[in-house]
């Protein structure tokens, strides 16, 4: 144990053998131990022989690691069946040298022991099937199966302590299951002789749904994940689902495409939603979470892009006739290929299998768009957090495929601002119902929670589901600044029409008032004008007169002083 | 173990209600030997004339290991008269062989 401690230390990252496991590697930092072997522990059916197989099957075929498989319970042909329906074709495998199953069957009753012995016989097969083709990998399941073959548990004891380092002396990657104790992690102990990497297998029942979980419980010179982390078994094996490490490398596009709503649209920035976002529309019963979903898928089907529609309260033929009400025609998309309405009930299976099934869906049409109506209803399927990991992956799938993901969530009352909260944090848009009771009425209204990336309307809006579908109002304000909705809005506009009507007969009224009295002024300006005119010409004539009478005054009395030789004149000149 | 894994046979050729024993070692070790010598000691006592024993030495030929299904060293294995019986160990408890072997009880009734 030590050695291996200094080991680490020298090495300064340990070696790693990746699984190729969806997101075993991400929670081990890279795989398994090297040439070490790893403790694979849990109870019947938790999914122990897939993994490993798994861990053989991607070794030998994507890392160039042929392996070994040592099967103590079933046979070559019962694992070549098994596998078979999981994508992995272990006939191909070995006839290629990749895989090579040996299988050893231990009947207790036919064997008597007497004295002394030791399991040289399974080194000596180990050994020749690593070295026939030459095994990076190996597998023992379970190896437990020989604590029931013998009965000398010292001699078995020290044997497979001699086993794990007979295994760590080949420089194989070695995993050992074991079947799941009642106090210890392992029936009869193994995870005393592998020291280096155990991790735990559960599949549990809450509130009657399975989930299957997994924990690496110890690895030592490595990092690790601690959580308990779901994992599904999928047609193509088994996948982890670690939240933290889920993949955030989508490419986000500046793409902008139409809620199938003009008003809305310009609500979120005047262009709509992002494309390959995902979007949360809430809201209470009734308050037409459909209806914008419709719309949604309508203006998709309109730009010839493809929609898988995930129905979990109605059939596919009920939410047809109901969106036509609203003047959506489902059917002719559909009937152009361009539509698909898959309904399931939520409680029908679990979420693992719903998951799957959404997964193959969207695989095979290949869609730009998927709606989920409503996603809260899977919540039913699981608990609270299963619900969160798993819609997590498959919203982070979607986005991966740059899909556009509309969901639905149903809120059990107005003031609940809880439901979708679990899930809003995965949203990019999140457009939130309301029902407003005032005046004796309910009327609709909404607003744009958050809308990642844009700069979007904070205003609520008030919107009306017509046989044209979903159309937005005007916004009027009462006196007291609040919002006005229905029949007090529809007041409110023809209590200011009629005022705008008055007002309007009344400035024409005063228009004419004032023009009257400008005709009266003009007559009165053109009579003053003449007026003045005379008045000036009787000025001028006046002023002319003067001056002709003092001229000839001058010109008497510059005669006079000529004649008088007056000295002022010849001063002056 | 000077025989490898030849036939140690008995002066007769085996009949209709012969032995034919195989005993699985890996080299050359103290409990092989021990086991080997404790089978010819009571084969010779116990089955004199009707048995063959086959040594198979698993470090020449691996491969056999499978066909037996041999994990414990050394086994020794009944082929003949079925069924097929495994006996591991050193064999150095006699009563413990004989029993494994059905000899006991048929000598009783005898």
């Amino acid at each position: 144990m030590t050695e291996a401690n200094t080991a680490d230390i020298n090495s300064a990252s340990l070696e790693k053998s990746p699984t190729g496991i969806n997101g075993l590697d991400e929670i081990t930092d890279g795989g398994l131990p090297k040439g070490r072997p790893t403790l694979i522990a849990g109870s019947a059916g938790s999914g122990k022989t897939l993994i490993s197989m798994q861990f053989l099957a991607q070794g030998a075929l994507k890392y160039d690691e042929p392996g070994v498989f040592v099967a103590f319970e079933e046979n070559a042909k019962e694992l070549t069946t098994n596998f078979a329906s999981l994508g992995i074709d272990l006939n191909d495998l070995t006839a290629r040298k990749k895989i090579l199953i040996d299988y050893i069957y231990i009947d207790s009753s036919e064997i008597e022991e007497t004295g002394e012995y030791d399991l040289e016989g399974l080194f000596i097969r180990l050994g020749s099937a690593i070295d026939s083709i030459g095994a990076k990998r190996v597998v023992l399941d379970t190896i437990e199966v020989l604590f029931a073959g013998f009965k000398n548990y010292a001699i078995l004891r020290s044997e497979l302590r001699r086993l794990f380092r007979y295994l760590k002396s080949k420089g194989v990657t070695a995993i050992v299951t074991g079947e799941r104790g009642d106090n210890t992690l392992t029936r009869f102990g193994l995870e005393e002789y592998v020291a280096d990497c155990v991790i735990l297998l559960d599949n549990r029942m809450e509130q009657q749904i399975a989930t299957r979980r997994m924990r690496i419980v110890k690895y030592r010179g490595s990092k690790h994940g601690t959580n308990e982390y779901p994992f599904l078994i999928e047609e193509d094996g088994i996948s982890v689902l670690p939240i933290t490490s889920l993949g955030l490398e989508h490419i986000a596009t500046k793409e902008r495409i139409s809620s199938g709503i003009k008003r809305l649209d310009n609500m979120l920035d005047g262009k709509g939603y992002f494309r390959g976002s995902s979007i949360l529309i809430s809201g209470t019963a009734g308050s037409g979470k459909t209806s914008f979903a419709a719309n949604f898928v309508d203006a998709a089907c309109r730009r010839n892009e493809r929609c898988v529609y995930f129905a979990f309260e109605e059939s596919p033929s009920q939410i047809s006739r109901n969106m036509s009400s609203i003047g959506i025609d489902f059917n002719s998309w559909i009937n152009a290929g361009l539509l698909q309405i898959h309904s399931s009930r939520p409680m029908a299976y679990g979420l693992e299998m719903h998951l799957l099934d959404m997964r193959k869906i969207i695989d095979k049409f290949q869609p730009e768009n998927v709606i989920i109506d409503p996603i809260s209803n899977l919540t039913n399927v699981g608990t609270e957090n299963d619900v969160k990991f798993m819609l997590t992956r498959l919203i982070d799938y979607l986005k991966i495929k740059g899909i556009t993901t509309l969901s639905t969530s149903l809120m059990d009352n107005e003031a609940d601002g809880q439901a979708g909260q679990g899930i809003s944090s995965l949203m990019d848009t999140w457009i939130r119902l309301r029902m407003f009771e005032e005046g004796d009425e309910r009327n609709r209204g909404l607003s744009v929670v958050k809308s990642r990336g844009m700069a979007h309307s904070n205003q609520i809006r008030e919107y009306l589901i017509t046989d044209q579908g979903i159309k937005l109002k005007d916004v009027y304000l009462g006196q007291t600044g609040g919002l006005l909705m229905g029949s007090i809005r529809a007041a409110e506009e023809a209590r200011e029409k009629a005022e705008t009507l008055v007002q309007q007969q009344e400035n024409e009224r005063r228009k004419r008032e004032l023009e009257k009295r400008l005709r009266s002024l003009d007559t009165q300006i053109a009579a003053l004008r003449s007026e003045f005119e005379t008045d000036e010409n009787e000025l001028n004539r006046i002023i002319g007169e003067e001056e002709l009478r003092r001229e000839a005054a001058d010109k008497g009395r510059t005669d006079m002083a000529r004649l008088r030789k007056a000295d002022s004149l010849l001063k002056g000149s | 173990m000077d025989e490898g894994d030849e036939t140690v046979q008995s002066g007769t050729e085996p009949g209709e209600n012969s032995y034919i024993l195989r005993l699985y070692v890996a080299g050359q070790t103290r409990k092989s030997l021990a086991a080997f010598a404790n089978l010819k000691k009571i084969c010779e006592e116990h089955l004199q004339g009707r048995y063959k024993i086959e040594v198979v030495d698993l470090l020449e030929k691996p491969q056999l290991a499978k066909g037996d299904q041999i994990l414990a060293i050394p086994t020794l294995v009944r082929q003949l008269p079925p069924p097929l019986k495994k006996i591991i160990g050193d064999l150095s408890n006699t009563e413990k062989v004989l029993v494994g072997l059905d000899l006991r009880p048929a000598n009783q009734n005898d």
